[in-house]
């Protein structure tokens, strides 16, 4: 697990020793896999987020999915484009927020 | 079998977007197929038919492209609703086809497993099977026919393969099946379920798929400059900048033929007929009036096939991606470009463009701001103003001032569209923004055959829709500026006696403040049938004779009677007055409310007021008096 201390991104207090961050924190080239998809409340969505934990399943981010961050938009690095196993999907930073990922693992992307 | 002579079986298209669902409906029914819309919704419906070779007859159904049965936008609950035949007016259908992107199956085999719960019988088409092929990807059909409890079809849409099978499976379907539908056991799946359905969907999938030995390695590489974030948006722009040369420069010729043909029509009835009101309703209120529509066909038919082009390719949902952030910004989503950027043609298809956003809110933004994007309409219009009062000089050695208030009336146009997009926001849907999780599809080539087809079903649908809703409008414009006539030997033109004209002179005094003179009142009523008819109108006010170098004429008498502020100023009207009938009819039929085209109406003619106010005012004190 010696990958971990190369991971300087915010990590919050999550009680795990796998290095977990926010699919929205991660930066261009940071690949991992999904443990957690879970939509929190942050006051601006307009839909609640069991709904956005739905929408987030539905279009395959969902616990034990690989990802790898592509690209980021040109102003504010947002909307991301990241690889989702065989898949493309684009998403803005703050639906981003929900996924978490583990980053200790290598997948083979 | 006796019911199925008297009502012809019926599937239903269901799949992800991007599936190629669109190419296998064509494949299927050819050239018998029928767009309309869903009763009392405005989702389109396309239906079409199937002769199977014993030749029985069979109705096909394309419903939206979905990822579940759980809706998220109309057009998502219009597939739910037909699937589970709860949808007005429908009846349910008989089977279902699953379509599938044989490259991409892992989402799809999730929408298979909640499909089977629905009581149907379903035949899953593995559609782009070539591609699969050519990738190396081996599927294991008949495990996967097992596991999923479906038959399967491997097809190439775009190359008529294996439409037999498909044809066949659904004939034994139907036959054997036929109303003998299940009740539905569907319900909407919790978080939890879809977890399961998708931990079921990927064990399946690595039983029976193995990966490609010659994965696509295109998309990759393009994605690679595409969307980065420089080369990027350097490549939107000049997408962009192409298609609106083409747009205005290709479709030039066919408007001019389009308005010549209508002239001669008008010009062929006007002798036919005595002189009187029929004639002045045919040839001034429903000729005129519909060919100052008709000639805009041509540009959305080129702007249409850009779009299409664009879509099929798989580049729209990356232009989506990187403009998503300004248009953010601005509470739009990333999928109302399109349907702005169409509004540059016209706002009409534009606005019937905005069937592609999900949300509601997001629509009716994308909606109400629309107008505010230059239409060709106003062209004419700004043309005519800025040839008779901008000097046609050069700055700077290259920049001609004509052409930079040109630019700046478009640019005027995009940033009020943006900022009145943030104000709606602000204050309608308190700042609630719309999540954007969007498929970047894998690029593929586009199919001449589907691009033209979807081409001439846009442009019908312009001309059926929108034709409609014109007409009425046309003619309601033409009763208003012809009605009553003038009495004999009135002086002045026959418009100044008109209801038109009554509406200018009793307008006067509140137009009178921005600098507009009771002739330009009197041009704005028929201007409302559609903006460059003011045009005309003026020349009418005015008495300067029709025919070529009329435009030239009308130009000098402007220039003779108007101050330069009045000419400012009725430019800055024309930035963002609703002088359309035709866009607030369709805005009222898309959004099934008076609301809306009453706002929309109510909001541009605030601005207009208050632009055209600031600009005379600056003007005259800048001297332009």
């Amino acid at each position: 697990m010696n990958a971990s201390s190369s991971v300087t991104l915010e990590t919050q207090a999550v009680p795990s020793p796998l290095a977990l961050i926010r699919l929205s924190d991660a930066r261009k080239g940071v690949s991992g896999r999904v443990v957690k998809v879970g939509a929190e409340d942050d006051g601006y969505g307009a839909i609640e987020p069991d709904e956005l934990e739905r929408r987030l399943l539905e279009m395959g981010f969902v616990e034990g999915a690989r990802i790898k961050l592509l690209y980021e938009g040109f102003i504010g690095r947002d909307p991301i484009a990241v690889r989702l196993d065989d898949m493309r999907v684009a998403l803005r930073r703050r639906e981003a927020r929900g996924v978490w990922l583990d980053v200790t693992t290598e997948p083979a992307l | 079998m006796t019911d199925a002579a008297i009502a012809p079986a019926r599937i239903a298209l269901v799949g992800n977007p991007n599936s190629g669902k669109t190419a296998l409906f064509n494949a299927l029914t050819g050239s018998r197929q029928k767009v309309a819309n869903y009763a009392g919704v405005t989702v389109e419906r396309k239906e079409g038919a199937l002769i199977t070779p014993s030749g029985r007859r069979i109705a096909v159904l394309d419903l939206p492209g979905t990822y579940s049965l759980r809706a998220r936008s109309p057009d998502e609950e219009v597939t739910r609703d037909a699937v589970l035949g709860r949808l007005a007016g429908e009846t349910r259908p008989d089977a279902i086809i699953c379509v599938a992107d044989a490259t991409n199956l892992r989402l799809v085999l999730r929408l298979v497993i909640e499909l089977t719960q629905v009581g149907l019988p379903i035949v899953l088409a593995l559609n782009m099977y070539d591609i699969a092929q050519r990738q190396g990807l081996e599927i294991d059909l008949d495990k996967l026919s097992k596991e999923l409890g479906v038959p399967i079809v491997t097809t190439v849409a775009t190359r008529k393969r294996g439409i037999e099978d498909l044809v066949s499976q659904v004939e034994a379907l139907t036959h054997a099946d036929h109303h003998t539908g299940m009740e539905s056991g569907w319900r909407e799946p919790s978080a939890k379920e879809l977890r399961a359905a998708h931990l079921n969907a990927e064990r399946i999938l690595k039983a029976c798929v193995k990966p490609p030995a010659r994965p696509d390695t295109w998309t990759g590489r393009l994605d690679d400059v595409l969307l980065n974030p420089v080369a990027g948006i350097l490549i939107l722009l000049a997408i962009l900048f192409f298609m609106f040369q083409a747009v205005f420069s290709w479709a030039q010729p066919v408007m001019d033929l389009i308005s010549s043909a209508f002239t001669l029509l008008g010009q062929g009835v006007g002798h036919l007929l005595p002189d009187g009101m029929l004639r002045s309703l045919l040839v001034d209120g429903v000729i005129a009036g519909v060919g100052s529509i008709l000639v805009f066909l041509p540009q959305i038919m080129i702007l249409f096939f850009f779009i299409i082009l664009l879509e099929d390719f798989g580049y729209m949902a990356r232009a989506a991606f990187l403009i998503d952030r300004i248009m953010g910004g601005a509470g739009l989503h990333g999928r109302a470009f399109i349907p702005l950027l169409s509004s540059f043609a016209c706002a009409i298809p534009g606005i019937m463009a905005t069937r592609v956003i999900d949300h509601r809110r997001d629509r009716l933004t994308t909606i109400l701001v629309a107008p505010l994007m230059t239409c060709s309409a106003r062209i004419p219009v700004y043309t005519l103003i800025i040839s008779a009062f901008i000097p046609n000089k050069t700055l700077w050695g290259w920049v001609s001032l004509q052409g930079l208030v040109m630019f700046g009336l478009y640019g005027a146009g995009i940033v009020s569209a943006l900022v009145v997009a943030v104000v709606i926001r602000k204050i309608f849907w308190r700042g609630a923004s719309e999540p954007f999780i969007m498929e970047l599809p894998a690029y593929k080539l586009p199919d001449p055959m589907n691009v033209a087809r979807s081409v001439f079903q846009r442009g019908a649908i312009f001309v059926q829709r929108a034709g409609t809703i014109i007409l009425s409008m046309m003619v309601l414009i033409w009763f208003l500026s012809t009605v009553p006539g003038a009495p004999a030997g009135a002086p002045g033109p026959a418009i100044n006696y008109s209801f038109a004209g009554m509406i200018g002179h009793a307008m006067l005094p509140i137009l009178a403040p921005i600098g507009f003179s009771w002739q330009m009142a009197v041009a704005l009523v028929p201007g409302m049938a559609a903006r460059e008819v003011a045009v005309g109108a003026l020349a009418t006010v005015y008495s300067v004779g029709g025919g070529e170098g009329a435009r030239g004429a009308l130009g000098a008498n402007l220039a003779q009677h108007w101050s330069m502020a009045s000419a400012l100023a009725f430019l800055a009207w024309y930035v963002f007055a609703p002088q359309c009938a035709s866009t607030l009819g369709v805005v009222k039929r898309e959004t099934n409310s008076w609301l809306w085209p009453a706002l929309m109406f109510g909001y541009m003619i605030t601005l207009a007021y208050i632009a055209a106010f600031i600009v005379y005012h600056v003007a005259l004190a800048l001297g332009g008096g």
